[in-house]
């Protein structure tokens, strides 16, 4: 990040390329088509919404994405190397980072062990001290301090949330996938969630959040992807988004979109 | 935390008595005690596959059988001090486990335990098959290791069965407080959330496995040319890969000193209650092994626990059962 | 010739094995336990129906029902009693909790009835259908003895799919085997569905030991054998179906056949295992591709 030099070096040259960029990606399993030619670009510092109903292939294309599944067609990049055939837990290495819907700890180690883990093996840790104080360093961040010492099978679920997201940090990513991270959260949980969210952007690191509940997506994207039954439906600035036919009719009705007009 | 003093001088007096043991007793007991090393060896190092990483691993029979059979094959047609047999059977074994670990530790669950428990099957006919190499269903003749004195030759195998089973303590000891062992226990306790951490799962399993056939083909090896014969039935003997499970759960699973602590109550059941019953040692085995695992699964810890339920089976005419959790966990 | 002859050979074993693997894996797919007790079981209907023959003078075939009932009222109580605490346990548990069962039974056999291998002997055997005798051209051979047992097994597995399709029990363990949390919601009584599908399992291998008297030797030596043509069976065609377990079956008695020609006879255990270890690899989920649970 140089801010006084007079040509732009090779760091802001790749800052202006794309991130990730996905081409032409299609996942079947058996005669269902998961995804179907998806293809979309990530840009350094985005918070980029992805939504869609259910069974529209969100998980699938993280999964797609992180390694854990194989394209049939298509291709990924990740600042500029192709990664879709690449081992998930390299794909975590290289910097992809992940956290899943349904939250999975470890059950029987403390909180702190949990999150050194993240920065042990794929945060590249040269060793267990570093690792353990890179962990602090993203307990206090989100605000788990006080439960370092804690079993994760004792965290309730706001806590195992903020533990999963603090293992994603962990892995020192430059891309973090949250999958649904709201999911089963209160409001005012969300609204600490966002916050989190946000503080995690302005460190530089991109964000793909998954989501189905419209408001979070709303206020904390700069640009919202919709899928539906495997296809991208729309791309675009939030305000467009909602106002685009095809999603109206796929997904939120006619009503919202009523709705958010009148609220300008 | 202030269990460390107590285990520290419970080591210290074992130490005592194994070394002391070799002057003082009788060569009936220094056997019995050569074979608790062994099982002390063959439960440690199924824990580091079946307790660090949780794989529930049926492989250890094929282990022992490989380390018996090259370590006895090599010593039958060569004179080659006995150590450079015994790590030849090691060495045999740990091949093994990398040609068909990556292949295997990709399976899950019941699909991996069932491919570990056929791989003593498959062993064993074909060491039944190849007569030329190996003597076949006859089984093969060892030269004994040339020490003609009794007392000597019992010396000589309870110092090198115990050398194995400090060998694979230390192995196993070293392993969980390394990286790999973090790694294992990643594993264990949730491998997608593993791998997405970027723990290579695969590597580390295998790793896991190589350590766990090394020193169960170790044992293998020593207790072949101890013997001086060994047979496909025996070497590759299902309940080599079954009494070190049970061994391992009667101390605890995923501990160092559990399986130490098992292997050795395991034998004192074994040798004194029912030694006796000849034809029917194995049946009362496998009435211990339902016993231990339907009331006590959590081997010695929960005593207390299968107390409880003992009681209750009683109470409750034993009908019913567990009822399935309303949520999956 | 030689080839159809081997192929008919295949099939008649095929028949016979898709009987001793069935339950196996019905067990396997709905109480998701590896059940190493199915090997022993089988042999107890073996000698249920050598002694049946010799002493009461009751054809195997015929037998073949009333083994069933016995293992499935042995099965039954085996389940609720023990197996039934650890059904909810991992796989290293429920498999060494079966494996020790199946100790206890083999060696309970073992002093009961000796180690010598025990064969049924029909009296008057029942010969072969020569085809060549009616069609000149064909010169294939059928014993009928394996004709029999593989009609009587196709009979049982045949009953056992009907009644996984067409009564309420059936349905309840197909529900289970599906999801059996979801089940529990919808008010099936999992634990009598573990029991009865466990029983149902235990009869099947009762009736294809019966079936199997007249043609293999008994021994209690001899569980770990059908044990291992079950596991193969079973990964070649899916868990929890009967239509898994008779192409799995069919499939693996054709591969013995001809392996035994090409190989050896003697070798049709290695085969078989060679067979799974690769399945195993390379297609977890069998040749039909169903799913299993892992």
């Amino acid at each position: 990040m140089s801010a006084t030099a007079q040509e732009p070096t090779a760091q802001e040259t790749t800052a202006l390329a794309p991130l990730m960029r996905i081409a032409g990606v299609t996942k079947r399993y058996g005669g269902l088509v998961a995804l179907n030619n998806v293809s979309l670009e990530l840009t350094r510092g985005e918070i980029v919404g992805l939504i869609g109903p259910n069974g529209a292939g969100k998980t699938t294309l993280v999964n797609v994405i992180t390694g854990v599944q194989r394209p049939d067609e298509g291709e990924i990049f990740f600042e500029g190397m192709r990664i879709d055939a690449t081992p998930a837990y390299r794909i975590a290495r290289r910097g992809i980072g992940r956290t899943f819907q349904i939250v999975q700890p470890f059950p029987r180690m403390t909180v702190l062990e949990n999150v050194a883990a993240g920065a042990m093996f794929a945060g590249r840790s040269a060793s267990v001290a570093e690792a353990m104080d890179r962990a602090a360093e993203c307990l206090a961040f989100v605000g788990l301090t006080a439960m370092t010492a804690m079993p994760a099978s004792q965290l309730t679920l706001p806590g195992r949330k903020r533990l999963e997201l603090a293992k994603g940090l962990a892995t020192n990513p430059r891309l973090l996938l949250l999958d649904e991270v709201n999911a089963g959260l209160n409001a005012t949980e969300i609204e600490g969630a966002l916050d989190l969210i946000k503080a995690i952007a302005a460190r530089g690191i991109t964000i793909l959040l998954i989501e189905h509940l419209m408001k979070v997506v709303m206020r904390a994207s700069s640009r919202i992807i919709v899928l539906h039954q495997g296809s991208l439906i729309a791309d675009g600035l939030p305000a467009d988004v909602i106002r685009d036919a095809q999603v109206v009719e796929a997904y939120l009705g006619a009503d919202y979109a009523g709705q958010a007009e009148a609220a300008g | 935390m202030k269990r460390i003093p107590t285990a520290l001088l419970g080591l210290g007096v074992l130490a005592l008595v194994v070394v002391i043991l070799p002057f003082t007793a009788t060569n009936y007991l220094l056997r019995l005690t050569t074979i608790a090393f062994m099982y002390i060896a063959l439960a440690s190092s199924w824990n580091i596959v079946g307790g660090f990483t949780g794989y529930p691993s049926f492989a250890t029979a094929a282990f022992f059988g490989i380390g018996a059979y090259a370590s006895g094959i090599l010593r039958a047609a060569s004179s080659l001090p006995l150590p450079v047999t015994w790590l030849f059977g090691a060495a045999a074994a740990t091949v093994f486990s990398l040609l068909v670990g990556p292949a295997i530790l990709r399976l899950r669950g019941h699909y991996f335990a069932v491919a570990s428990l056929v791989l003593a099957a498959v062993l064993r006919e074909i060491t039944n098959a190849a007569t030329a190499l190996t003597g076949g269903g006859m089984g093969l003749n060892m030269p004994t290791s040339g020490v003609v004195n009794v007392d000597m030759q019992t010396r000589l195998y309870y110092v090198s069965m115990l050398t194995a089973a400090v060998l694979t303590v230390s192995l196993a000891a070293l392993i969980w407080r390394s990286r790999l062992g973090w790694a294992m226990r990643c594993i264990e306790q949730n491998e997608d959330a593993a791998i997405v951490l970027g723990v290579n799962t695969l590597a580390t399993k295998i790793l896991g496995f190589a350590a766990s056939a090394a020193t169960a083909g170790l044992v293998g090896a020593i207790y072949a040319t101890w013997i001086g014969y060994i047979d496909p039935t025996d070497a590759f003997d299902d309940l080599l890969s079954i009494k070190p499970i049970i061994m391992a759960f009667i101390g605890g699973v995923g501990t160092i000193f559990g399986p130490v602590a098992g292997a050795i109550i395991f034998l004192v059941l074994e040798e004194f209650v029912w030694r006796n019953v000849l034809n029917f040692h194995a049946g009362i085995l496998g009435i211990i092994i339902v016993a231990l695992l339907v009331f006590m699964p959590g081997g010695l810890g929960s005593v207390g626990r299968g107390i409880e339920r003992l009681r209750a089976y009683g109470r409750a005419g034993g009908v019913g059962g567990a009822a399935p959790p309303v949520v999956p966990s | 010739m030689l080839y159809v002859q081997i192929l008919i050979n295949g099939i008649l074993l095929g028949g016979l094995y898709a009987c001793i693997a069935v339950g196996f894996s019905l067990v396997w797919g709905v109480l998701n336990v590896i059940n190493i007790l199915h090997g022993s079981f089988i042999v107890l209907g073996a000698y249920l129906a050598f002694f049946a023959y010799t002493k009461l003078d009751i054809h195997p075939y015929l037998f073949a029902p009333f083994a069933a009932l016995v293992l499935f009222i042995l099965g039954y109580a085996v389940q609720l009693t023990i197996i039934n605490r650890v059904i909810e346990a991992p796989v290293l548990v429920t498999l060494t909790t079966t494996f020790g069962l199946a100790l206890l039974l083999d060696n309970l056999m073992l002093v009961a009835f000796a180690a010598n291998f025990r064969k049924v002997s029909l009296k008057p055997p029942l010969g072969i259908i020569d085809l060549s005798d009616t069609f000149p051209s064909i010169d294939l051979i059928v014993p009928v003895d394996r004709l029999a047992s593989m009609l009587f097994a196709l009979l049982f597995v045949g009953l056992l799919y009907w009644l996984l399709r067409h009564t309420v029990v059936g349905r309840a363990i197909v529900a289970v085997r599906m999801d059996r949390y979801a089940a529990t919601l919808m008010g099936v009584d999992t634990t009598k569905v573990f029991a009865v599908t466990f029983a149902l399992g235990a009869a099947l291998a009762g009736a294809a030991g019966a079936l199997l008297s007249p043609i293999f030797p008994i021994s209690p030596l001899a569980g770990t054998t059908y044990l291992g043509k079950a596991f193969v069976i079973c990964v070649l065609g899916g868990l929890g179906s009967v239509s898994g377990a008779l192409v799995g079956g069919l499939v693996l008695g054709v591969l013995e056949s001809f392996g035994a020609l090409f190989f050896g006879p003697e070798h049709s255990l290695t085969l078989s295992f060679t067979v799974l270890i690769l399945l195993l690899i390379f297609r977890p989920n069998g040749i039909m591709g169903k799913r299993g649970f892992v």
